[in-house]
């Protein structure tokens, strides 16, 4: 006989392990199973978190967990087939504690973030996949793995953007393409001082660097460079319908991307040792799936909570955020010996209550205004041009920078377009 | 362009094989299909088409991101994780 279980979590990423320390804090009997060797062998990211939740989980967490690097830098880039147009934003503020934003690798992240939850008491059981739901009647009573039934009084399912388990419990369909962006990555190893030297950055500091332009091949998405301790991780996250409508791979979007002359340079030199592809769920509240149902919970990308404003998609903090909403949730069924789905709906409330739910709701829009073609060739186009004309001198009389921007304009897109286009901006972000 | 192959990509990955294969295509709805979307949403290409113009899957090189199964309108792909422990390993993320 199985031991039983107040609580199993599945999947110990951050949304997994915020929840089990929480859980594990509040008393409650904690199993975490994981799927990966250890926790982080499955899981992949652009590589830059931000976000209070885990400071308030682990203050001070920056002086024993493996951060890569603090960013100092933050970065933005229009890029066309040869040209750049960036905003580069410093500050020394980035640099001292407690800091903004952390480069982070998951693989030796989220062992750390696992171990917290196992020093606050959980048990957690890797290289363990749960195969399947364990059912009483309609409730959820624990899961099948590894050929054992464990039985426990709530699962949360913290399984990642391909959640089987929200699909087993009923909890949502099958997702769509059309929902789903594909990121794939490489991380590039590099000497530390030459990703000092080549960022201007010193010691610890770091910059992420966000990229949109037409190496996505009018495919919604962009490119991204964050800078590791002794590596880069360089990658694209692009619309996964729209790779198969135009027949085109990511890997290719990838390699063009980083190919391209304002890129290549700071790769030069340095040596592939990881290729990784992920998939992260964009429709923002329209993608919610149900969030509790009798003996259940969903958090994390198997929620959809992923905030997606523009140039960056924010997840982790998301995760942590619901994992740790589920948690207490879990503790305060436990204490009135009620796991119901009427006693769980509190975890609805929780989310509403708090900046997940509230900002996905602010941002609701924002994934359809990310489809919109322009900002991934026309504005490019549009700006590079433009600058490319100022700084031109081809020896006749000058013109102003706005008859420049007219004619940059001509016959790629109307003034009352762009209009529009403000104005969906300014509705959605 | 391309800097690198993606053969030489997954070659820098950590994987512990599985003798288990947890991907598996039902050939013959498999069949049917035009389109083929698997053998481009695939960030491992681990999907290629033969000269007979059928689809073979290899399963070792699998990034376990789950696309192919979702672009696939005519359910021909048997999609599971692979067994606990076993698939790609990350060593970085």
């Amino acid at each position: 006989m199985v031991e039983k279980f107040d609580a199993i979590v599945v999947g110990a990423g951050p949304a997994g392990s915020a929840c089990a320390c929480t859980m594990a804090r509040a008393g409650l009997n904690t199993l975490v199973v994981e799927r990966g060797k250890f926790p982080g062998a499955k899981n992949m990211w652009g590589g830059a978190y931000y976000g209070p939740l885990i400071h308030e989980l682990f203050p001070r967490f920056w002086e024993e967990a493996p951060v890569e690097r603090f960013i100092k830098r933050r970065k933005f880039s229009f890029l066309t087939g040869e040209s750049a147009l960036s905003v580069d934003f410093a500050s020394g503020r980035f640099s001292k504690p407690p800091y903004k934003g952390f480069s982070v690798l998951r693989a030796k992240f989220d062992p750390w973030l696992a171990a917290q939850a196992e020093k606050a008491g959980a048990v957690i059981a890797s290289g363990l996949q749960a195969d399947d739901l364990l059912w009483d009647g309609t409730k959820v009573s624990g899961i099948k793995a590894g050929g054992d039934d464990i039985p426990a009084d709530v699962v949360v399912a913290c399984d990642g953007a391909n959640s089987m388990l929200a699909e087993k419990a009923g909890l949502r369909k099958t997702l769509s393409p059309k929902d789903m962006k594909q990121g794939v990555k490489e991380v590039i190893q590099m000497p530390k001082e030459m990703i000092e030297q080549r960022f201007n950055l010193t010691g610890k500091e770091g910059i992420a660097w966000e990229l949109l332009g037409t190496f996505t091949r009018d495919i919604p998405g962009g490119g991204f460079l964050y800078t590791n301790e002794d590596s880069l991780s360089v990658g694209v996250v692009v619309q996964l319908d729209a790779l198969a409508d135009k027949k085109i791979k990511a890997d290719d979007i990838l390699e063009e991307f980083k190919g391209h002359p304002e890129v290549a340079g700071y790769l030069r030199g340095g040596k592939t040792v990881e290729y990784s592809a992920h998939l992260i769920p964009v429709s923002g509240a329209a993608m919610i799936p149900g969030l509790y149902g009798e003996g259940i919970l969903v958090a994390g990308d198997a929620a959809a909570f992923t905030l997606v404003t523009g140039l960056a998609l924010e997840g982790a903090n998301f995760a942590m955020a619901s994992g740790i909403a589920a948690a207490e949730t879990a503790a305060a069924a436990k204490e009135s010996g009620d796991f119901s789905k009427k006693s769980l709906s509190r975890y609805a409330s929780r989310l509403q209550e708090s900046f997940v739910l509230k900002d996905l709701k602010t941002f609701r829009k924002a994934p359809h205004l990310l489809k919109n073609p322009r900002f991934y060739r026309q504005y490019p186009e549009l700006l590079c041009e433009t600058a490319e004309k100022i700084f031109t001198p081809d020896g006749l009389p000058r013109k102003k920078a706005w008859k420049r921007l007219m004619e940059a304009m001509e016959g790629r897109i109307s003034f009352l377009q762009i209009i529009r286009d403000m104005w969906q901006i300014k509705r959605s972000v | 362009m391309i800097l690198m192959k993606i053969e030489d990509k997954l070659a820098v990955n950590k994987f512990d094989i599985d003798k288990e294969v947890h991907i598996r295509l039902r050939e013959e709805a498999c069949r049917e299909c035009e389109d083929n979307p698997c053998l481009y949403v695939c960030p491992a290409g681990c999907f290629k088409l033969t000269g007979d113009g059928r689809i073979t899957f290899s399963y070792e090189g699998c990034l376990e991101c789950g696309s192919c199964r979702l672009v696939c309108g005519l359910d021909a792909i048997d999609w599971n994780l692979p067994r606990g422990g076993f698939g790609i390993c990350y060593q970085y993320g």
